[in-house]
């Protein structure tokens, strides 16, 4: 992996690398709308604003309002019909197909509400995934993926299959995954959704630990008032449009 | 290294399905195997046939018989460096089910003609002595359980009358295709008894067996030998032994069409049962390829994933059922007994057998992993696996 800060200087926090004041995400007059039965359904109109290096976002609102749409886009894994979207100073709107996919593996770390693991792969394996698109060798991704693992307290259930964790510990595997390549950006949809109180808990206090010690910017979709507490700051999409509410 | 293991854990992720799809696999390909060596059987004895040997028929149809007194003018003809005949006679041992071919030859020279009947010089001896003495293939012995000394009984047909033989030899074929299911006798024997019975019907064969030194002047010699006969009372008909036999073959052309497009046709139906597999697989691991999709991965990998499965079933299919293929091929041959002579799973079939196997993994999973490789990544994330 060629960008720092890099996962084995974990303990020294908090740790920023860009200079604060340049926007991670940088949205100006973003819209998206989806076409069904020949219907066209505008999803978000006119979207702006930025997110800065090291913030801990919440997006909240109504479902079907457009959140996971949005962080779709700026996670690079869905096209705006128009408007700018400039993350880490790329234009990711222009990427092609396979320079997106690229882009992805070395800047957004993913977590899904369902955790998204790959049953047939164990808590290491699934870790390990992403670091096959780089060029580190064996060993080199064997000690990473043991040190994310120790990080989300996993370290002994390395071997484990997805199936025999509990929906928290998967949800810590699947934020293991998300670190290993080390990016700038987390993007999380919904990650407490299918999770009781104290594991939510648990995951809450972890991404928060990931945005302090290791300056992760976070954006995070959720419906959970409690949840979005975490954040710095929430942003609510009414509508497809944006009202800020710092707290 | 980790896609191979990815592959190989999708693929026993459902061992019930993948286990029936390669079951499903494994019984195709035996009976692509099967069909296509009971097709090579048909041809076997065209295969087996030499190239320094001519067939002099009658020129009207193969039912009439030649003078035995052409013998001596073909003997003559440049280029014949030997001549021997045979007759068909078409007796029927015990039930009709029982088929052997049966020939009435000249004794003292047909088995000079045909080095590739290994017969023991001292069996030969016994053979040429005894009259009514025959000499069998061991294929045909061994369905039968026959021995030298026994006899064999044989209701005539062409040749009215009941006929006993007793076995004084035994020859075994010098290569896998020599035809070991054949039945000679004395065709003197056979020409005595029709003088007492049917006076008209003696001095005559069914067909001369010519032997020519130069394989390359096969033509020249046949034209030499028709030309002698034309105008004559039996006009003759000269062609190679491979001619000849494919000739026998061709009449039944029809029916090896029928086996081949059989054989096609179950490749076709297995084809269409494992892409249906693929298809359901792929479509329910379509949220675990967006999310490949998501962390890098590329269409290609995807693809890959699919295809490697796809094709380790059908790997796994085709080994078994070629291993099976030979047990199965040799049940076969033994039920069927004399009818197919030389049957055995050939090398081509083999090769066939994996191509027909590779191909159907393949093209199985064309259409799944071209579904995987493009859904959009927010399509497939939404839907539940
Ligand atoms: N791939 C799609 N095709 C069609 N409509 C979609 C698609 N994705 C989202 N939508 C629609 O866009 C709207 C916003 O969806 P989404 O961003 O998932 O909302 P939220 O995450 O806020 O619940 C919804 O009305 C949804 O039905
Ligand atoms: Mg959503």
């Amino acid at each position: 992996m060629q960008r720092s800060p890099d996962l084995d200087n974990h303990s020294e926090s908090p740790v920023h690398t860009e200079p604060p004041g340049e926007p991670v995400v940088h949205i100006r007059q973003l819209s998206k709308c989806y076409h069904r039965g020949g219907q066209i359904i505008p999803v978000l109109t006119n979207i702006s604003f930025d997110i800065m290096h090291g913030e801990f976002i919440a997006l909240m609102g109504p479902s079907g309002s457009g959140k996971s749409t949005l962080l779709n886009l700026i996670a690079g894994i869905d096209k705006p019909d128009s408007g700018l979207l400039k993350i880490n100073g790329t234009d990711i709107a222009a990427l092609s197909e396979s320079e997106l996919a690229d882009w992805r593996a070395a800047n957004v770390g993913f977590i899904f509400q369902f955790y998204n693991l790959m049953p047939v792969l164990t808590a290491f394996e699934n870790v390990e995934l992403p670091l096959l698109l780089t060029p580190l060798a064996r060993d080199q991704r064997r000690r990473r993926v043991e040190l994310a693992l120790s990080m989300v307290g996993l370290r002994d259930r390395m071997e484990h299959y997805p199936s025999e964790l509990s929906g928290g510990q998967q949800q810590r595997v699947a934020i293991a995954r998300a670190i290993i390549t080390d990016p700038a950006l987390l993007v999380a949809d919904e990650p407490t959704g299918d999770l009781d109180r104290s594991s939510a808990n648990d995951i809450l206090a972890m991404l928060e630990r990931l945005n302090r010690e290791l300056g992760k910017t976070i954006i995070m979709v959720t419906h959970d008032p409690h949840a979005a507490q975490s954040a710095h700051s929430i942003r609510h999409l009414e509508k497809g449009e944006l009202e800020l509410k710092k707290h | 290294m980790h896609f191979l293991k990815l592959i190989l854990r999708n693929t026993l992720r459902h061992k019930l399905r993948s286990g029936l799809t390669v079951l499903g696999l494994v019984v195709a390909i035996i009976a692509f195997g099967l069909l296509r060596t009971v097709v090579d059987a048909w041809y076997a004895g065209a295969e087996g046939a030499s190239s320094t040997r001519l067939i002099t028929r009658n020129a009207i149809s193969l039912v009439f018989p030649l003078p035995i007194n052409y013998q001596e003018r073909i003997r003559k003809v440049d280029g014949v460096s030997a001549i021997s005949h045979a007759s068909w006679f078409g007796g029927v041992y015990v039930s009709e089910k029982n088929f052997f071919p049966q020939f009435a030859v000249d004794a003292k020279t047909y088995f000079d003609l045909y080095p590739e009947y290994v017969i023991a010089p001292q069996e030969m001896k016994a053979f040429r002595a005894d009259r009514k003495g025959c000499v069998i293939g061991r294929k045909l012995a061994n369905t039968h359980g026959f021995k030298v000394g026994d006899t064999i009984p044989l209701r005539g047909t062409i040749y009215p009358g009941s006929w006993n033989f007793t076995i004084r030899a035994i020859y075994d074929g010098a290569e896998s295709a020599t035809d070991t299911s054949q039945f000679f006798f004395h065709w003197n024997y056979l020409n005595e008894t029709m003088k007492k019975a049917v006076a008209r019907r003696t001095d005559w064969i069914g067909v001369y067996v010519i032997q020519i030194s130069d394989p390359d002047k096969a033509a020249e010699i046949s034209d030499e030998v028709d030309a002698m006969f034309r105008n004559s009372l039996a006009e003759t008909l000269t062609e190679t032994e491979k001619a000849f036999q494919l000739g026998f073959v061709s009449m039944t052309e029809a029916i090896v069409i029928a086996i081949r497009i059989v054989s096609f046709v179950v490749i076709f139906i297995i084809l269409a049962v494992m892409a249906n597999t693929m298809a359901m697989t792929a479509r329910e691991r379509i949220r675990e390829y967006a999310t490949l999709k998501a962390l890098g991965f590329g269409p290609c990998f995807l693809a890959g994933l699919i295809y490697g499965e796809s094709l380790m079933i059908a790997l796994a299919g085709a080994a078994i059922g070629i291993v099976l293929t030979f047990p199965v091929a040799a049940q076969f041959s033994e039920q069927v007994g004399t009818l197919f002579p030389v049957f055995g799973v050939s090398r081509e079939t083999v090769y066939m057998q994996a191509a027909a196997a590779a191909a159907v993994g393949l093209a199985a999973s064309v259409l799944p992993a071209l579904r995987a490789a493009r859904v959009p990544i927010v399509d497939g994330l939404r839907s539940i696996g």
